[in-house]
């Protein structure tokens, strides 16, 4: 049962991943993210760790992937044909993809063999529980988690910059006709 | 936290089939309350031609959608089109996978959570699976290839993320004190103290202004606000596929209201009362269902009291009002809860 949910599921994260690099309409490809992050969070409960995988439907299901879809609405993109892709051919996109393949699949396979991750043993269920990642963050990680939420403000404002609309000059003279005769 | 790698598989589809049977029935109730509700607000006599006080009116309804014409545009993109209304019950029907409806029953040489899913982030659970109901509306939207449906869409997604976070942070206040995401021990803690609604009266009033908004109520309607958008999201949408989205808003009013009540009004349990066994769970359950009943008449009444928002009086209501009035509310409960008093 257990094995059949997993396959089940990793089968549904590789396929809609495929699909999300894949897929010629973002709508589409933002619509299989969501299957993406939906599955792994699956394997996440799976795995022991229910609070991560809530927490990934929440924040990113919820939130993030809605986000996309909606500047994608507001853009109004149309789907783009594959000879007008950014890139020179196929050839290149998959060569990019057999690159980055390789480059992940080494930072892997270099990380595991490293000696200090040899010793480390599985994780307990008391050490993922939600009291102790809580006791964690706030105590031995404080400083760290301080300066991702710093991160994120610094995102916000500059977000909130980016998006502010600059007052132009000409934009308010055009509702003020100025009087006949009266040039400066 | 209950074992959730070997559950009873019996248990299981026994507790399922009381709560999706709860839901399902409270959807055709709640179609005559709403009719019948509006009606008795506006003074006239609303549908009461069908058996006694118009009680048949819903069944005719569910016939008459089943027997139309389901029409698709030719425009519209459609497996988007299609998948959208299925989506709009999902997130209803999951999310009381988590609700308590009763006090652990001990029986058949075992102890039965009354709850679907004795997991132990239920908060949270239900948080997320309800956050997934505007890809429905978003889908709808994009699918008919429609302006309206656009217009609509583009508004469901803003608004239900912005109060989204006034809601969840007044859901975060009631899970300080109880300093755990399991709704049975919200529901026992309450037994212990007083209903929550008394010690965190302002969360529970930014609960209930954001649950109208997440469930696109009046006064928070504009996904399909029918005097500008024709009918917002749904505009292009016929038969059965209508239906689905009626019946989703209906679902996802129950799903609310029952967490609401278990958060703030004791759940299932009865103050200074203590059923244990059969009596105890049959009894649960029906003052689960009386307490939604009440929260669900609330919806109602305040659907046809309050006139719509205008767009930017609901940004302003959801972003400069509930959300600091939900920070705040967070910060003093916690430091409540440091201090002792709760």
């Amino acid at each position: 049962m257990e094995t059949l949910t997993f396959l089940v599921f990793a089968a549904l994260a590789l396929g809609s991943a495929l699909v999300v690099v894949s897929h010629k309409n973002p709508v589409y490809s933002t619509i299989s993210l969501v299957v993406t992050l939906f599955s792994v969070a699956v394997l996440f409960v799976m795995l022991g760790a229910p609070f991560v995988g809530v927490l990934q439907v929440l924040i990113y299901t919820g939130a993030i992937v809605i986000l996309f879809l909606f500047v994608i609405m507001l853009l109004n993109l149309q789907p783009r044909s594959r000879d007008e892709s950014p890139f020179a051919g196929q050839g290149l996109q998959l060569a990019g993809a057999v690159i980055g393949g390789l480059i992940l699949w080494f930072l892997i396979f270099f990380a595991f063999s490293n000696s200090r991750f040899a010793a480390l043993k599985p994780l307990t269920a008391e050490m993922v529980s939600l009291k102790t990642l809580a006791r964690d963050l706030f105590t031995e990680y404080l400083l760290p988690f301080e300066i991702v939420g710093l991160l994120l403000l610094v995102a916000v404002i500059g977000a909130t910059v980016v998006a502010r609309k600059v007052p132009q000059a000409d934009s308010t003279v055009a509702y003020q006709k100025p009087p006949e005769g009266s040039e400066p | 936290m209950a074992d959730l790698a070997s559950p009873n598989l019996l248990d299981v589809a026994v507790k399922l089939a009381v709560m999706l049977g709860f839901v399902l029935t409270v959807v055709p109730v709640m179609v005559w309350v709403e009719r019948r509700g509006s009606a008795l607000i506006q003074d006239r006599p609303g549908p009461n031609r069908l058996g006694p006080f118009g009680l048949i009116q819903p069944l005719a309804d569910a016939l008459k959608f089943i027997f139309k014409e389901d029409v698709t545009p030719s425009a519209a993109d459609k497996p988007l089109y299609l998948l959208a209304p299925i989506l709009a019950l999902l997130p209803a029907f999951t999310t009381i996978v988590v609700i308590p409806f009763g006090p652990t029953l001990e029986a058949f040489g075992r102890s039965i959570p009354l709850v679907i899913a004795p997991a132990e982030t239920g908060v949270l659970m239900f948080l997320s699976l309800a956050s997934l109901g505007v890809y429905s509306l978003v889908l709808a939207g994009y699918g008919s290839n429609n302006k309206f449906s656009l217009l609509g869409a583009i508004r469901a997604s803003a608004q239900m993320i912005s109060y989204e976070l006034a809601l969840t942070l007044s859901v975060l206040a009631v899970v300080i004190p109880v300093s755990s995401f399991y709704l049975p021990d919200v529901v026992a803690y309450q037994q212990k103290h007083v209903w929550n609604v008394i010690p965190q009266i302002i969360g529970f009033v930014v609960f209930l202004i954001a649950s109208f908004a997440e469930t696109n109520r009046l006064p928070f309607d504009l996904p399909e606000a029918e005097s500008e958008l024709v009918a917002g999201f749904h505009t292009e949408y016929s038969a059965m596929r209508f239906a689905s989205f009626f019946m989703g808003e209906y679902a996802s009013m129950t799903a609310l209201s029952c967490l609401g009540v278990t958060l703030y009004f004791g759940g299932w349990s009865l103050p200074f009362v203590h059923l244990t066994g059969w009596i105890g769970a049959i009894v649960g359950l029906l003052v689960l269902v009386a307490k939604v009943g009440i929260a669900m008449a609330v919806f109602v009444w305040v659907r046809w009291t309050f006139p719509r928002f205008r767009y930017d009086q609901l940004m302003r209501l959801g972003w400069k009002v509930l959300l600091p009035l939900a920070i705040l509310n967070l910060l003093a409960v916690a430091a409540m809860t440091l201090a002792g008093w709760l």
